[in-house]
């Protein structure tokens, strides 16, 4: 019944005039941001912070437009992904593997409508969990050590086998060389330099929103360019657009699944949105009786990693308001808007400050009734898009990649850098080398080394100590059986059976 | 979409220009938006104007990279004689300089302005822990110190490693190098592992540990201040412990080395307005800062000072040559 008190206390927040039309300002400004290859929810919510200062705004307000933003990008990320091939945030990335495939198949429409019903269900189940969860999924952080983390991320490397490629090889070339990426900068168990050139600009490592936007935003202008505007990449067929009733309710059981592989991704801290949306996609792949179509326009490609995305998203709120931990780069904004608004997260914050607390859950509730009404009609603007030839396209889509980045840091180098990316995203593409695992490797890979140089640390160099709980020896387990699994049923699933 | 794909990039670039034109003055947080400096820069500059210490708004900018040294080599090269830029700095700024971490850029290239707040160092462990003091816990690690480490938010050889170091040191132990230290990604992570019994205790600023102190899932040994921090006063001191380690992350500010007399003693005044200015009192309070007010060129000696400190246990520790 506590609850309900709770919620009802919520709603009466939610609900006023003013709260509300914040939910919906945030959730269009969201989705635009989201939707902008470069400007990714964690410099969205930045740069829009001043504007709740400017507005005067008190700190449950601020917190409801804060987040509605950030949910918001977390639906729209999925937008370029699927009409351009271009991620317009990082956890949005896996959404192209099968969303742009499925557009080009002429049912850009569809990818649409079923992503954003699965970025509902993702996000709206993540906050039922966050509403009824958070105090006791809390205490799954204080379960995972530096060994569990390492587990963890090689569970993540290990079931990665032949993405967004047919050849598994490529796709290793393409992690090992995101690996070698993440390996720039200080090396934090140390303080040394590494591949750093003596620049002080990759001193902390390579952002990968430039890794990101110069890998699909810039190489996709290089092919245009190389094609002379008459080949480019985009250009899929628009389609007829309708609710596909039938793919949502084929994708049920995938939708449902992902969630929960996301929303355990999210909670826990480091993990984040992109791990929530490659596992979710990952899982989703191997539960599959045929593999073959994921890649190419599958359904369960698009439905999983943005169920899985927004679940995570959800989920990262978890750590960030219970413990102070934030789960993901945007978290990590949010956290300082809570300290600046005088709101210390922690574990009594559920007990302290129920009004922010509650009158965040019901807005989030709200928002997303918000964006699923907003993004489900709003698809056929999105897909006019298409309509718009590639030679007046993709010149915007350069300017606001550059405008984006330079948004970031305010560095020209990091503008070198992104068309550096570009480059070789270019001859990734030309060597048919995927380029979703080189982010993986950038974004998982740092985490992973600390996370053993952590463990190496605190057992004085004895490796049994990876092994040492229940939680890191399990998922060891599951990492050997997504390695090794592949290999022995491969012969056995030689022959698939299409669906749908 | 086209359209408003364009118009939204060109009223991005327009309020780039605007932005840098409208402001007189600027002042550069060396980091992303949220954490220390940020906060630095977008507090102290709100009062500055909010009280009249200083007659226009005073732009924001966030110029992470090189864990500060971007921004000051930016200062350095580009903006030398700027009389309306400030810079928020801290003792991560003090301690990556006395390591040589800014591709040899110097503390005397920038001036020093002042501080005037603090976040106390701290040294937390588990509410179930065996140790209810810092000398018991000091102990243990001597006795054995590959089984006690510490987890810290700043990276190894960084501010929060370093002060674990100097509260050994006091006890006589100078083996520092022995000492297990891993740098995790801020505060409240490094409780985390210290709940979760990874690591033995937690050593870094009082406000990051706020949240846990109140809910009882950890116990505060020792800070490392002068006096007991208001609103703690049930936590006792290092020094009232019998080790004299005063270490606190100041939250200051520099200005360019070139810039004009006259521009020094504009900006040392209003930041002294806004040290005084009960605002700024009510931030410290909700942030967990203690007072410190070190003002003008007495805070440069201070620097120097803690500088050298810093810089001899680093090359002890090997993480300087």
């Amino acid at each position: 019944m506590e609850l309900f008190q709770n919620l009802a206390l919520g709603f009466g927040i939610a609900l006023t005039l003013t709260t509300l039309s914040l939910a919906i300002i945030g959730c269009i400004l969201g989705t635009i941001i989201g939707a902008l290859p470069g400007l990714g929810p964690s410099n969205g919510v930045a740069i829009l912070i001043p504007l709740a200062f400017t507005l005067e705004l008190d700190a449950t307000q601020a917190l409801v437009l804060m987040t509605s933003v950030y949910y918001g990008a977390m639906y729209g990320g999925r937008i370029s992904s699927i009409l351009l091939n271009i991620p317009g945030d990082e956890p949005a990335m896996m959404t192209t593997l099968d969303g742009y495939p499925m557009a080009k198949k002429g049912r850009a429409g569809d990818a649409l409508v079923l992503s954003g019903v699965s970025s509902f269900v993702g996000a709206f189940l993540a906050t039922i969990g966050l509403m009824l969860l958070a105090p006791i999924l809390a205490r799954v952080a204080f379960y995972f050590g530096p060994a569990e983390y390492f587990a963890l991320y090689l569970l993540a490397f290990c079931t990665l086998g032949g993405i967004g490629s047919e050849n598994q090889a490529k796709s290793a070339i393409a992690v090992c060389l995101g690996l070698g990426i993440s390996m720039i900068g200080v090396d934090n168990s140390t303080g040394m330099t590494r591949f750093t050139g003596g620049n002080l600009h990759l001193y902390d490592g390579v952002d990968f929103l430039v890794a990101i936007v110069g890998l699909f935003a810039v190489t996709e202008i290089f092919v245009f360019i190389e094609s002379r505007g008459k080949d480019s990449a985009i250009g899929v067929k628009l389609g007829k657009i309708s609710i596909p009733f039938k793919d949502i309710i084929a994708t049920r059981w995938t939708m449902l699944r992902a969630t929960i592989v996301g929303f355990i991704a999210g909670v826990l801290p480091g993990a984040g949105a992109s791990l929530g949306s490659f596992l979710a996609y990952m899982s989703e792949k191997s539960l599959a009786k045929e593999k073959k179509f994921f890649g190419t326009g599958d359904i369960r490609g698009v439905a999983a990693p943005e169920a899985g995305n927004n679940a995570a998203a959800g989920g990262a709120l978890v750590p960030m308001l219970t413990l102070g931990v934030p789960g993901s780069g945007t978290t990590a904004v949010l956290l300082a808007l809570l300290m600046t608004l005088n709101i210390t997260p922690g574990p009594l914050l559920f007990n302290e400050r129920p009004e922010v607390v509650w009158g965040l859950i019901a807005t989030l509730l709200i928002a997303n009734f918000v964006l699923l009404i907003l993004n489900v009609p709003l698809v056929k603007i999105f897909t006019k898009i298409l309509q718009v030839p590639a030679s007046f396209l993709l010149p915007g889509v350069a300017m606001v990649s550059f405008v984006g980045i330079y948004s970031l840091s305010g560095s020209y180098f990091d503008l070198l850098l992104m068309i550096g990316f570009g480059v070789l995203g270019f001859t990734l593409r030309k060597l048919k080398i995927p380029a979703v695992p080189v982010i993986l490797g950038i974004l998982l890979g740092g985490h992973m080394e600390v996370s053993l140089r952590r463990a190496m640390v605190l057992s004085n160099g004895d490796w049994t100590y990876l092994f040492n709980s229940y939680i890191s020896v399990g998922l060891w387990i599951a990492a050997f059986i997504g390695f090794v699994a592949p290999i022995f049923l491969r012969s056995y699933l030689k022959k698939p059976t299409p669906i749908g | 979409m086209i359209k408003r794909i364009k118009s939204l990039a060109a009223a991005l670039s327009i309020s780039f220009f605007a932005a840098t034109s409208l402001f007189a003055a600027e002042c550069i947080a060396p980091a992303n938006p949220g954490g220390g400096w940020d906060f630095t820069c977008r507090t102290i500059t709100k009062i500055m104007y909010d009280i009249g210490a200083y007659d226009s708004p005073i732009q924001v900018t966030n110029m992470a990279g090189g864990g500060g040294g971007l921004a000051y080599g930016h200062v350095v090269n580009e903006r030398n004689t700027d009389d309306d830029l400030i810079v928020a700095a801290s003792s991560a700024t003090a301690t990556r300089l006395a390591q040589n971490a800014y591709s040899g850029m110097t503390y005397d290239q920038v001036r020093f302005l002042g501080a005037i707040g603090a976040d106390p160092g701290v040294i937390v462990v588990a509410a179930d822990s065996p140790y209810k003091n810092l000398n018991d816990l000091l102990d243990a690690v001597i006795a054995d110190p590959a089984n006690h480490a510490f987890a810290g938010g700043s990276a190894a050889g960084g501010f929060d490693h370093l002060k674990v170091l100097m509260a050994l040191g006091k006890k006589g132990f100078t083996d520092i190098a022995k000492v297990k230290y891993i740098g995790v990604d801020g505060d409240a992570d490094a409780i985390t592992q210290t709940v979760g019994g990874f690591t033995a205790a937690m050593t870094g600023d009082i406000s990051g540990v706020v949240g846990f102190i109140k809910s009882g899932d950890v116990r505060v040994l020792a800070s490392f201040t002068d006096e007991r921090i208001p609103g703690f006063e049930n936590i006792p001191t290092a020094k009232e412990q019998g080790i004299d380690v005063v270490a606190v992350n100041w939250r200051g500010l520099y200005t360019p080395k070139g810039a004009s007399d006259a521009s020094y003693k504009k900006w040392t005044e209003a930041l002294r307005k806004v040290g005084d200015s009960p605002e700024w009192k009510k931030a410290m309070e909700a942030n967990g800062l203690a007072p410190f007010n070190k003002v003008g060129p007495n805070f440069q000696d201070y620097v120097v000072g803690v500088m050298a400190e810093v810089q001899a246990l680093s090359k002890e520790l090997g993480v300087m040559k």
